[in-house]
């Protein structure tokens, strides 16, 4: 049995079949080329796969395929508008947040959850926040100092 | 004559010798002349890496040695 | 601090990596994102048990179901005696066939049997199912006890000791090989020691834990031309594996990598690519093999598991007198673990006139090891690192001024053979000692023991191979062009290398890693040895191309090219020519095609290894008694790295490599059954630091010029994993009082230990 999904990604009307048991995941990368969101582990430890539903930061290894139907995601393909990068990822490369930069979109996507209800972390509340995205390179410093800095910078403050 | 240094390990191969000078102008000849007069040593060299003046270095055949070179065996690494 | 008396314009700098827009945008293409037309889904058929003779595989089954285009077992992988020379090691190419396809016997859980090429995954993993596999199981042999018992089973039949046996050693053996350093007399030193430590360590076997799995695709063409995309650390290595492991001519092979989702070492072997290599010529379409994180855990290297122990004599005064150390490493399922690393790191720190160090490869029913970062190194430093805290304690000593008595300094004979050179250990010691973290005082939160622990480490850095060349365009700007997967800003330090030579500015400067096809070979992207071998190359590229300038530039002026210098990104006349206005780079470019014709300079290095590199680190550490939890508070990194060519990634290979240690130390095991069944191979159960465990990583950078490299580069990614077990595990002895000898530091074993202490 196929499913019929009508659904919007990044803004965009999108429609698309699938199996039922097909998650997110694996619909955005291989039915719709949207190999921005990595996957990990496919089990929700890793955040590589983190994605926005409805707003709502979700890894889109744990969601069916067919559970978005009119509904909204937002991917890290969605985050930046036109030429402008988010603050978020402007701030990722001034600080060197990456290294070998395949976390990056889960990281991209998850930090954005937390500034557009949140925009003025404590680094605490960032080190938790993040918690659920793994990156074995950096060692979250500059991650961490990236995302205050890019709240800073929604803020209109200079750090 | 390049000066070769067996450490203790090695000496059990060179009958208790600890250094050697050789009259050698590149490693391949020297190293000729230590397995011949120490045959012993072939098979634990075969797994050794040679240091030439304090630089490991990897293909070390052709390298010439000074009259004062120290040449040292020490043990195969890999990076990660 | 900074020994290095060259200055720098763009070298030290922090620019925005070339890379970068693309990994915060998604558009990066890794391993796992190529997909090409008429593409199969590869699915890998996976041993059971830890160890079992296989007695028969039957694929009609599988081969009968719709969609399925191919099945290969380990008859399709050729048995070879080749070695592929890669440095100082050789890789043996029979073992890693064997690996990628059993041949016998399946020698761990996960050990690759048979593999699919279908239509879809779902049709691929369906026929998997269908494949028949008759083993006889054998009874596994997973821990370096087992291997050496007596009546231990033996992995590989042939299996003769290498090195240096001892005269006693049986003759059917778990050993690959056995190597020893000594110096002096031991019994004198030990004999002359007021104070004598002796303690057996154990680590366990832990994964490199990059966040990209291991995926590749392959193509077979009609031609017998073959061309694989591949997540690696080294695509030439991986184009003469694939051709020494299937027998085919590397000519004929090549290879694309993708961006690399992280490696530390364990992306250098091919676990995959022989395989698909074999689906794609059986099924005459592209095939795509991936592996799900568990095949990761199960099937990938990880690195050894340990057993050291180590006895180190010292005077009341502090000067050390004698050491010896045996170290035991698991290699897995065939040799090769990094066992003789890690006795030369052992005590390389440390000036000890009477040793004795040996050390053990030992095979075991376990993935077949990788490196990983620094490999052999970080499991030795905690054992000795322990023990001279120990000492210091003991005497009543600083543990840093204990450090410092005894390091090594310039014109010592290393334990390992050589005179070292200028090295940075002392310059590191008195940094960490003057860094107002050591001096903080340590403040316990209510209800919690708080203790500040500090440790050295050693490694050596790579050389080896690399090729470059520069090509400038008519508009001034240039690229740089390499055969190193950038695992971590190399691109970007490439191109100020090219700034730093040409006066070009950096974002003008386009790095490019290219193909097998596209460039002089390159070794891998490991060792710590990009910065400084490939930098050396891509150095000496500019510098040819800047000869060509200077020679432009003398056709221009109509003088000998001897009057002609350069300085500052600028062509200058010297002497007889002075008079002449200076000729800029985009001024020379823009008349390239009046001068002679586009410029390319190249290079090549054979690079000798790179210059030793000490690191020092210090921690702090929360233990909540109750609940045996514990948590790093404060850390500091120090390391001399000769020179920062971007400050930046630097100190974020350092901050990286310190989080990879705390995880290792604190959290981090290989949890097997008695059956040899992986317990945890997935990041729930193997427990990695997240963000919400560790504290801002504080850096300090020492410059030591290398006087190997121009400018004084040494490398950096490996050092800083050395040092932070013996750090944590200082620290908990500092506040527990309790000297632990087994990691990880998990608070089970902590609050058992604590039990125990009362």
């Amino acid at each position: 049995m196929t499913v019929h999904v009508r659904t919007t990604i990044n803004a965009e009307p999108q429609e698309f079949l699938c199996e039922p048991g097909e998650t997110l995941l694996e619909a955005l990368r291989s039915r719709l080329g949207l190999t921005g969101t990595k996957e990990g582990c496919a089990t929700g430890d890793c955040g590589a796969c983190s994605v926005l539903l409805d707003g709502r930061l979700v890894p889109a290894c744990l969601v069916l395929a067919a559970e978005v139907s009119g509904r909204e995601v937002l991917t890290v393909e969605g985050v930046a508008t036109g030429d402008t990068l988010h603050p978020v990822q402007q701030k990722f490369l001034e600080h060197a947040a990456l290294q070998c930069g395949v976390c990056t979109p889960g990281f991209v996507v998850a930090a954005k959850a937390l500034l557009d209800h949140n925009d003025d972390p404590t680094e605490e509340q960032v080190r938790y926040w993040l918690a659920g995205n793994l990156c074995r390179c950096t060692g979250y410093d500059k991650i961490v100092r990236a995302v205050l800095d890019a709240a800073a910078d929604m803020r209109g403050v200079t750090v | 004559m390049a000066t070769v240094h067996f450490s203790r390990g090695l000496a059990r191969y060179t009958g208790g010798v600890e250094s050697l000078t050789v009259d050698a102008p590149r490693v391949q000849e020297l190293l000729v002349v230590v397995t011949e007069r120490f045959p012993g040593l072939t098979q634990p060299l075969e797994v050794m890496a040679i240091a030439v003046d304090g630089e490991v270095h990897q293909h070390h055949d052709y390298l010439k040695l000074r009259p004062d070179s120290e040449i040292h065996f020490v043990p195969q690494i890999a990076g990660g | 601090m900074s020994t290095a008396t060259k200055t720098f314009e763009h070298v030290g700098t922090r620019p925005i990596r070339h890379d970068g827009l693309d990994k915060v945008t998604g558009r990066a293409n890794y391993g796992a994102d190529y997909a090409l037309p008429g593409m199969l889904h590869g699915y890998v058929v996976r041993s059971p048990h830890a160890h079992a003779r296989i007695v028969s595989i039957d694929t009609s089954a599988a081969e009968a179901m719709a969609g399925v285009k191919a099945v290969v077992t380990g008859s399709d992988i050729p048995k070879t005696n080749a070695k592929l020379v890669m440095g100082e090691a050789a890789l043996d190419l029979g073992a890693m066939g064997d690996n990628a396809l059993a041949h016998d016997k399946a020698l761990y859980e996960g050990h690759a049997v048979a593999a699919v090429a279908a239509t879809s995954p779902e049709i691929a993993s369906a026929a998997a199912e269908a494949i028949r596999v008759v083993y006889e199981p054998l009874q596994p042999v997973m821990n370096v006890d087992q291997a050496l018992a007596p009546d231990a089973l033996i992995l590989h039949d042939g299996m003769v000791t290498k090195g240096r046996p001892k005269p006693d050693a049986p003759t059917r053996t778990n050993v690959a090989l056995r190597m020893e350093l000594t110096r002096g007399d031991l019994d004198k030193g030990f004999a002359g020691a007021d104070v004598v430590i002796e303690r057996t360590f154990t680590t366990p076997m832990v994964h490199q834990g990059y966040i990209e799995p291991h995926a590749c695709v392959a193509r077979w063409g009609e031609d017998g031309q073959v061309v694989v995309w591949t997540s690696t650390q080294g695509h030439f290595v991986v184009r003469d594996c694939c051709a020494g492991i299937l027998g085919i001519d590397a000519a004929r092979i090549k290879v694309i990598p993708s961006e690399i989702g992280g490696g530390f070492g364990g992306k250098i072997p091919v676990y995959l690519e022989p395989v698909a290599i074999a689906l794609a010529r059986k099924a005459h379409r592209p095939v795509k093999l991936v592996m799900s994180r568990e095949d990761v855990f199960r099937a990938s290297g990880p690195t050894s598991g340990t057993k050291i122990r180590v006895k180190l004599g010292a005077k009341k005064d502090g000067s050390f007198v004698a050491a010896s150390a045996s170290l035991y490493y698991e290699a897995g399922a065939y040799a090769g673990s990094p066992a003789g690393a890690g006795a030369m790191c052992a005590i390389a720190a440390y000036d000890i006139p009477n040793f004795l160090v040996e050390a053990y490869d030992i095979v075991v029913n376990r993935p077949k090891v990788a490196a990983y970062r620094a490999p052999g190194a970080p499991a030795a430093a905690f054992a000795v690192e322990s023990v001279v805290d120990e000492v210091a304690r003991r005497l009543g000593k600083d543990p840093i001024e204990l450090r410092l008595q005894n390091a090594v300094r310039e014109g010592d004979q290393a334990a390992y053979g050589p005179e070292f050179g200028p090295i940075g250990l002392r310059e590191v010691l008195e940094a960490a000692r003057c860094h107002p973290h050591w001096k903080a005082p340590l403040v316990p939160q209510p209800g919690r023991k708080v203790g500040r622990g500090v440790a050295c480490g050693f490694w050596f850095n790579a050389g080896l191979n690399s090729s470059a060349t520069v090509s400038l365009s008519a508009d001034g700007s240039a690229n740089v062009v390499t055969g190193n997967p950038d695992i971590g800003g190399t691109r970007v330090a490439q191109a100020l290398m090219v700034s730093e030579e040409l006066g070009i500015p950096v974002e003008r400067v386009r790095p490019i890693v290219a193909d097998t096809d596209s460039i002089g070979y390159n070794d891998v992207t490991g060792g710590s040895r990009v910065c400084y071998a490939t930098g050396m190359a891509v150095i000496e590229a500019a510098r040819d191309a800047q000869a060509q300038l200077r020679a432009r530039a003398a056709k221009i002026w109509d003088v000998p090219v001897e009057q002609v210098g350069w300085e500052r990104g600028r062509a200058i006349a010297l002497n007889g020519a002075s008079g002449r206005e200076p000729l800029t780079v985009s001024e020379l470019a823009a008349k390239l095609m009046h001068t002679g014709g586009p410029i390319i300079g190249s290079a090549t290095v054979n690079a000798p290894m790179a210059g030793p590199a000490f690191g020092a680190h210090i921690c702090d550490l929360e233990v909540d008694e109750d609940t045996g939890v514990s948590r790093v508070v404060r850390y500091t990194v120090v390391q001399d790295v000769g020179k920062a060519v971007h400050p930046s990634y630097v100190e974020g290979q350092m901050q990286g490599g310190a989080s990879q240690g705390i995880g290792w130390a604190l959290n981090e095991e290989y949890v097997y059954d008695a059956e040899g069944h992986l317990q945890n191979p997935g990041f729930l159960d193997y427990r990695m630091p997240v963000a919400s465990d560790l504290p801002m990583i504080d850096t300090v950078i020492i410059e030591v010029a290398n006087p190997l490299h121009p400018y004084g580069v040494r490398g950096v990614g490996e050092v800083p994993i050395v040092p932070p077990l013996a750090a944590v595990a200082n620290a908990m002895h500092d506040a527990t009082r309790v000297r632990f000898t087994a990691l990880p530091l998990s608070p089970p074993r902590v609050l058992a230990a604590l039990k125990q202490r009362g």
